[in-house]
């Protein structure tokens, strides 16, 4: 099926093309980094984590999101979801390959990395990080290609397949748990020493996850003959908007917390990134910019009107999307490390340098996509599944 | 039988046998391999074990020696004999073998090993600026 | 046997990978016959090694970097300047080192500065959560690194609730004195996570710590499981305070206030 990828029509050869072209120019940072050191990046002697593990984990969020469309359909046999299924199984192949990806630039010596197995530790929550995130990328591969696979020769699909699915769907939970209890369990952090950030972690790759889902999918119908159910469309943004709610109210209750006890580990953080401390306000119109964009997001999908339309959601996803990222791809790091051990500011951003190998990474992510959403598209135009009506019809909007 | 594409597989074949050759072809001619001439130790004549020992193993050795004397806090090595050595690169190895370019690199350069015990070992010659 | 193509490319790589499999174990085995290790005759010996720092004696900023310098020299501590810097031992002033904050402090403390270093805690948070246990804990309590191992994945920096870590962002012999290294030391590589080690490697000759040599006795180093060693009889004479001790992390460096 892979050879589904290599033809197609001249902007997805110029799409490849520049995607290609993207992934070769910024691999030469990465040189660079390989040969200099992590030095080139923003990071420093007190702020140890940036910009690679802060898009690690926000992207843990993006694959585990495949499970919003994998648990209705299978747990509940919620028939409306039958053609996004594999969209999101590819997507989480994608997102899991761009985690690995911010892992192995991130760490000191990569050629080490295999020292991990070599050395099992049980007691280091990054070990079960490696395991359950390598383990749900076979999931994704094995259960999605052999279905997509299946759905081509016109065949059932075998019964393992099924049981895997299932399998995966406790996984994807897994894996942002897993990587929530990476920051929970340190006991000189306090932004993350909280029961509730695996529940956080949960929430927020719930509504970000599909919506970015959501948006790639809105996109692939737009570039290729599939067309998605709609009541499926607006169930998953129904999913959505729950999701952001219970996001956005978990921060409350953080806040609340913080606030109304007055304890300075549980408040400086949250202070240092909304309004500033020692005169370092770097993050403060970030985050603001995050809390406004949120709730605009929820004013735009709670009430239906504005949900069902297909002209608006779009803009309500990106703006959920750009508000998520905010507090997982820049809030919870650089507030994690400041006030640092010794209750001073180091304040971090991005290089220039890290700005390109993340460029890399993503590059990398968009181009697994590409090829597996043309695949996918491709064997659903072969076999006339969810295809776009040739006339169309007089009820639609 | 006829042999399609028969141009290309051929010529395809001879730039494969060019390439994978070449390294023969540029060391016709010269002097056969000889081992290299390694600087001895002047005062020691017995290293940690036999020479036939460290030629093979000494590999191994040094990583068992790591682990002893940096995981396991033993540092005292009492080899085959029951003579005792401290386990230690810098401390022991290179007090005899006083030169690492004269030493180590003659054979590792020859069999294009290049250990990465010097990125943090200091060598006994010292470090060029 | 099915002799298909399939079956015969599966036997072979059986076969290739079996071989492989009996080399190796081959080449592992290692040591020569009738080799054994031991402890060295003079190490100093402890069952959990532990440090009382007078900082009424050892309390100002000069003071203390005679322990830096003491301790970066014997061990090649790169001096880098900037927020990517190494550093085992260093000064901080009360705000930065205790968690007690008081508003209305007496004047020598308010100005009294004081060493830190790794605290080589009995529940090292460090030592929990490294994937590969490039850090680890001896037996003699001391939180040692193997450099060979470390990946450089920063998470013992994330663990650490007293900042005492430092990694090797960039060469570190760029910001070496190439001439005056100890050489009877290594460097690190760049790429790796580096903490005072509690030395380890002086312990092994029976001398004590370089920071505590150079201190004209404000610090004190011993056995904490000893109740006649020094540093028990210092607890016991004086009032200590450890580091963030409300963490449960059991820290093993005392500060004489």
């Amino acid at each position: 099926m892979l050879e589904k990828a290599l033809k197609g029509s001249p902007k997805y050869y110029l799409w490849v093309g520049f995607l290609l072209l993207v992934i070769a120019g910024t691999s030469g940072a990465y040189v660079l980094q390989l040969m200099q050191g992590l030095t080139i990046t923003g990071m420093s002697r007190d702020v140890s984590w940036g910009f690679y593990i802060a898009q690690f984990t926000y992207l843990v969020g993006l694959a585990a999101s495949g499970v919003m469309i994998v648990l209705p359909y299978y747990f509940h046999h919620y028939k409306k979801f039958k053609d996004l299924v594999i969209f999101g199984e590819f997507m989480a192949i994608a997102a899991v390959v761009m985690c690995l990806g911010f892992i192995v630039v991130d760490i000191g010596q990569p050629q080490r990395m295999l020292n991990v197995l070599l050395f099992p530790t049980p007691n280091s929550i990054l070990f079960w990080d490696m395991v359950v995130l390598n383990g749900y990328l076979i999931l994704n591969v094995l259960v999605g290609w052999t279905c997509l696979e299946c759905d081509r020769q016109h065949l059932p699909h075998p019964k393992w397949s099924k049981t895997l699915a299932y399998v995966s769907i406790i996984w994807a939970f897994s894996i942002h748990t897993v990587t929530a209890f990476l920051y929970q369990g340190l006991p000189g952090r306090h932004y993350w020493l909280t029961a509730i950030l695996a529940a956080r972690f949960l929430a927020s790759a719930f509504c970000s996850g599909p919506a970015i889902l959501l948006l790639v999918i809105m996109l692939t119908e737009k570039l290729t003959t599939f067309k998605a159910e709609a009541e499926g469309i607006a169930t998953l943004a129904k999913i959505i908007t729950y999701a952001m709610c219970v996001n956005v109210f978990f921060f409350l209750l953080e806040v609340f917390t913080a606030f109304y006890s007055g304890i300075p580990g549980h408040t400086h953080s949250i202070v240092y990134l909304f309004k500033g401390v020692h005169g370092h306000t770097e993050l403060v119109p970030f985050m603001w910019t995050a809390a406004v964009l949120a709730i605009t997001s929820l004013a735009l999908l709670i009430p239906p009107k504005l949900r069902d339309n297909r002209n608006l959601l779009p803009w309500s996803l990106a703006i959920l999307v750009i508000a998520t990222w905010i507090d997982k791809g820049l809030g919870l790091l650089i507030g994690g490390f400041n006030p640092t051990p010794f209750e001073t500011i180091s304040p971090y951003w991005p290089t220039g340098k890290e700005l390109l190998i993340s460029l890399m990474i993503y590059g990398t992510g968009a181009l697994v996509v590409t090829i597996l959403f043309k695949v996918a598209t491709e064997v659903k135009q072969e076999i006339g599944a969810s295809q776009k009506p040739t006339v169309p019809c007089e009820t639609e909007a | 039988m006829k042999l399609y594409n028969g141009g290309k597989i051929i010529t395809g074949l001879v730039i494969f046998l060019g390439v994978f050759l070449a390294p023969l072809a540029y060391n016709m001619g010269k002097a056969a391999y000889s081992q290299p001439k390694l600087k001895m130790p002047e005062n020691e004549k017995e290293c940690i074990e036999s020479k036939e020992f460290m030629r093979t193993k000494h590999m191994q050795l040094l990583n068992d020696w790591r682990d002893w004397a940096l995981r396991d806090g033993k540092r005292v090595y009492v080899n085959s004999k029951g003579k005792e050595f401290e386990m230690s690169l810098q401390k022991t190895c290179m007090k005899c073998h006083t030169n690492k370019a004269e030493f180590c690199d003659k054979c590792h350069n020859d069999a294009a090993v290049s250990p990465y015990c010097w990125d943090c070992h200091i060598q006994p010659e010292g470090l060029k600026k | 046997m099915n002799h298909t193509r399939r079956n015969f490319l599966k036997f072979m790589g059986l076969a290739a990978a079996g071989l492989c499999a009996a080399s190796a174990g081959g080449a592992l085995a290692a040591t020569a016959k009738g080799s054994s290790i031991k402890d060295g005759p003079v190490a100093a010996k402890a069952k959990r090694w532990g440090m009382v720092i007078d900082t009424k004696k050892c309390g100002t900023k000069e003071a203390i970097e005679v322990l830096a310098k003491a301790c970066h020299q014997a061990h090649n501590v790169p001096n880098i300047p900037g927020k990517q810097n190494v550093k085992w031992i260093w000064a901080a002033d009360y705000e930065q080192a205790f968690d007690q904050p008081n508003n209305f402090m007496d004047e020598s403390l308010e100005k009294r500065e004081f060493a830190l270093l790794c605290n080589h805690c009995t529940e090292a948070p460090c030592v929990r959560v490294c994937p590969t246990q490039a850090t680890y804990k001896r037996p003699d309590g001391i939180v040692a690194m193997d450099y060979h191992r470390c990946i450089g994945c920063r998470y013992c920096m994330a663990g650490c609730p007293f900042g005492a870590r430092s990694f090797n962002f960039m060469e570190p012999r760029l910001h070496l004195d190439l001439a005056n290294l100890n050489k009877e030391f290594p460097t690190r590589m760049r790429g790796v996570v580096e903490k005072c080690n509690f030395c380890v490697e002086r312990l092994a000759q029976g001398k004590q710590p370089a920071c505590v040599e150079a201190s004209s006795g404000a610090l004190a180093f011993g056995d904490l499981s000893d109740a006649n060693s020094e540093v028990r009889k210092l607890l016991r004479e004086h009032y200590t305070i450890r580091r963030k001790p409300s963490l449960g992390t059991e820290p093993s460096v005392y500060y004489i206030i």
